[in-house]
C-alpha cells in the first residue's frame, strides 16, 4: 500500500527560539563523534583494497603453459563503448588455435572501466583487476601494450596486489559503521 | 539617515553567479539583476556541461549507452541505469526476472538515500552548517561500499543490462544491507537533531523560495520539489513500476512550498526508502538476475565456453550490426529518480541502436522554476533556493 503522508513544519518552542540551547545540543552531537574511530583512509600511506570484482586496470590472462589466452577474436573491441582496444591479429605459432594477437593495446586514458570487454570475451582472456592507482607522467605510458598487460597478470594473479605493494591496507570488508 | 539618502537613485547591478562558484555544484551560471540586496530577476544560463549524451545514443548500442547514463545524475547513477534499461525493456516488451526487479528496487532506493545525503550535506554547507555535511557523507560512504562490491565501481556503476543486471549481487549483500539499515537511523536522527529544529536553519529556509501548488504544476516540476508544494505525485505511486505496487510505504508531501518544506520532504523520503529496502531485502527471491537464455542478454559464461549455441548467441549479441533488435516503435517511460521524474523517450528503428534517444531530466525541468521562485529574494537566499532544487549539472545539460 502506497499512502500519502502529510508533513507539517514544526513550531519552535521558546528554548529553541533562544538559539543557545540548541547550539549546545548540536555541539553535544559533535562531541559524541569525537572519540569514535577515524573513518577516513590515510591515502597513500594506507590503501583501500577493493574486492575481486572491482573494475580497475586490465590484465591479459595466460593459460597453464604461460601462453597468452587471447585468440584475437576482437569481441572485446567490438563491445567496447569507448573504442579504446586496438588489436592486430596474426597466425598463431601454436597448434591449438589459429590466431593470436600480434598487437594488443588498450588506451587506459580513453577507457571508462565499464567491464564490457571482460563480459564479451569468450576465452576469459581479458579481465579487470583491483588496481586503481596507475597514474603516469605521460599519455604514451598509459597506452598499455601486450607486454604490459601480460605483466599485469603476473602481479595480480593471486589477488594480493595491494597487500604485497603497500605497507598498510584497509580491507573493504573491514568497514564497520558502528565503530 | 536623512530623507535625501532614501531618495538616492540606485542603479541595478548585474551579478554573475557561477559558472565557477562553490555553491553552484557543477557548472551552472545565473545572471542576477539586483536592486541593492534584492533579486529583481534571475536568468539561468545553461549548457556549460553539455556532453552530447542524447546524440551518442544514436551511435552506441542500447547496452553500451548504459555507461553514459551513469554520468547524467552523478549522485545516483544507479537510478539512471535502471530508468534507461526499463525504457528499453518496455520498448521490446520484455519482463525481467523477479530477483532482478527486487535488486533494482533496493539499489534505486539506496541511491536515493545517497543522493539525498549529498544534497543535504551540500545544501547545509552552502547555508553555513558544516557538520551535517560530514555525517551525511559518512553514511553515503557505506552505501558506496555496497555499490562498489555489487557493481564493481563507486560511481560509474553501469550495472543494468537490457533484460536484467550484468551480474548477481555479492554473497554478503544481505548482511551489508542489514548493517546499513541498523546504522542509518542513528545518522538520520543526528541530522534531524542538528537541523530540523535549529533556529538558524529554520530562519534561513522558512518562507524562502516559495513555489505555489498551481505554479509547480504549471511549470512541470516533479520530485521532492513538487511534493514540497503539496502535490501528491510520485511516479512510484501514480504509475507503479518494478515491484513498487507490492510495497508498503508513504509518499511525503508538505504544503508550505518553501525551502524548508522541500527539506522535510527529502528527509522523510530517506526514511521511507529505508522502509522499502527493508521489505525488499527481507524477501529477496533467489533465481537468475537476467534471462540468460533469451537472445537479448549475453548467455552465461559456462555456456559460451562449452556449447556451440552459447558461443553463437554470444557472438551474435556483440558483433557490430548483429545485436538484438528492437521494434520500430517509440516509447516514453519514466521512473522516479531522487530529483523527480526521470523519463526516457526512445525511438527504435528496428536496428540495435536507437533512432532517437531523448532524456527528460528532472533537474532541467525543476531548474526552470528558479527565475520564478527567486524573484524578490535576498542575494544570500539565492544559494539556499538553488540548493533546495538540487540541480545536477550533468543531468541538466546532458
Ligand atoms: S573496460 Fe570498457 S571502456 Fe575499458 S576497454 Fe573494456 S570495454 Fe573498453
Ligand atoms: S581478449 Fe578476448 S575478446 Fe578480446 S580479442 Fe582476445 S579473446 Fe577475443
Amino acid at each position: 500500500m502506497i499512502k500519502v503522508k502529510k508533513l507539517t513544519a514544526p513550531d519552535l518552542n521558546w528554548s529553541e527560539k533562544a538559539y543557545l540551547p540548541n547550539i549546545f545540543k548540536g555541539m553535544g552531537i559533535t562531541l559524541r563523534h569525537m572519540p569514535k574511530k577515524k573513518f577516513t583512509v590515510q591515502y597513500p600511506e594506507e590503501k583501500w583494497v577493493p574486492r575481486p570484482g572491482y573494475r580497475g586496470a586490465h590484465r591479459l590472462n595466460k593459460d597453464e603453459q604461460g601462453r597468452i589466452k587471447c585468440v584475437a577474436c576482437e569481441m572485446c573491441s567490438a563491445a567496447c563503448p569507448s573504442n579504446c582496444i586496438h588489436i592486430i591479429g596474426g597466425v598463431s605459432p601454436w597448434d591449438d588455435r589459429e590466431k593470436y594477437p600480434v598487437v594488443f593495446e588498450i588506451d587506459m586514458l580513453r577507457c571508462i572501466y565499464c567491464g564490457m570487454c571482460e563480459e564479451a570475451c569468450p576465452r576469459e582472456a581479458i579481465e579487470l583487476t583491483q588496481i586503481y592507482d596507475f597514474a603516469a607522467y605521460s599519455r604514451e605510458e598509459l597506452v598499455w601494450d601486450k607486454e604490459k598487460l601480460l605483466a599485469q597478470f603476473e602481479v595480480t594473479k593471486n589477488n594480493d596486489y595491494y597487500e604485497t605493494h603497500t605497507p598498510k591496507v584497509v580491507k573493504a570488508t573491514a568497514v564497520n559503521p558502528n565503530d | 539617515m536623512s530623507d535625501a539618502a532614501y531618495n538616492l537613485k540606485t542603479d541595478r547591478t548585474i551579478l554573475n553567479f557561477g559558472p565557477q562558484h562553490p555553491a553552484t555544484h557543477g557548472t551552472l551560471r545565473l545572471v542576477l539583476e539586483l536592486d541593492g540586496e534584492v533579486v529583481v530577476s534571475a536568468e539561468p544560463h545553461i549548457g556549460y556541461l553539455h556532453s552530447g549524451f542524447e546524440k551518442l545514443g544514436e551511435y552506441k548500442t542500447y547496452n553500451q549507452w548504459v555507461t553514459l547514463s551513469d554520468r547524467m545524475n552523478y549522485l545516483s547513477p544507479l537510478c539512471n541505469n535502471i530508468g534507461f534499461a526499463q525504457a528499453v525493456e518496455k520498448l521490446i516488451g520484455m519482463e525481467i526476472p523477479e530477483r532482478a526487479k527486487y535488486v533494482r528496487v533496493i539499489l534505486a532506493e539506496m541511491s536515493r538515500i545517497a543522493d539525498h545525503m549529498v544534497w543535504l550535506g551540500t545544501h547545509a554547507l552552502d547555508i553555513g552548517a558544516f557538520t551535517a555535511f560530514l555525517y551525511g557523507f559518512q553514511a553515503r560512504e557505506l552505501l558506496y561500499v555496497i555499490f562498489e562490491h555489487t557493481t564493481g565501481a563507486r560511481l560509474t556503476t553501469s550495472y543494468t543490462r537490457v533484460g536484467g543486471l550484468f551480474r548477481d549481487v555479492p554473497h554478503d549483500f544481505k548482511e551489508m544491507t542489514y548493517n546499513f539499515l541498523n546504522y542509518f537511523p542513528g545518522v538520520l536522527k543526528e541530522l534531524h537533531g542538528l537541523l530540523t529544529r535549529n533556529r538558524i536553519w529554520v530562519d534561513r529556509t522558512r518562507n524562502i523560495g516559495y513555489l505555489s501548488r498551481e505554479d509547480a504544476i504549471e511549470l512541470g516540476v516533479t520530485g521532492p520539489t513538487l511534493r514540497g508544494s503539496g502535490v501528491e505525485y510520485d511516479v512510484r505511486r501514480n504509475f507503479p513500476y518494478l515491484i513498487y505496487d507490492r510495497l508498503d510505504f508513504d509518499v511525503p508531501v508538505c504544503d508550505d512550498g518553501d525551502v524548508y518544506s522541500r527539506y522535510l520532504v527529502r528527509m522523510e523520503e530517506v526514511a521511507q526508502s529505508m522502509k522499502i529496502i527493508k521489505q525488499c531485502i527481507d524477501d529477496l527471491p533467489d533465481g537468475p538476475v537476467s534471462f540468460f537464455d533469451q537472445k537479448f542478454a549475453l548467455p552465461e559464461k559456462e555456456k559460451v565456453y562449452d556449447t556451440i549455441e552459447g558461443l553463437i548467441h554470444h557472438f551474435k549479441n556483440i558483433m557490430p550490426g548483429h545485436g538484438f533488435e528492437v521494434p520500430k516503435a517509440d516509447i516514453y517511460d519514466a521512473t522516479e529518480a531522487p530529483n523527480g521524474e526521470l523519463g526516457f523517450y526512445l525511438v527504435g528503428d528496428g536496428s540495435h541502436k536507437a533512432y532517437r534517444l531523448r532524456v527528460r531530466p528532472p533537474s532541467f525541468v525543476n531548474f526552470s522554476c528558479f527565475p520564478h521562485i527567486s524573484k524578490g529574494a535576498m542575494v544570500s537566499d539565492v544559494v539556499a533556493i538553488l540548493g533546495s532544487l538540487n540541480v545536477i549539472a550533468g543531468e541538466l545539460d546532458r
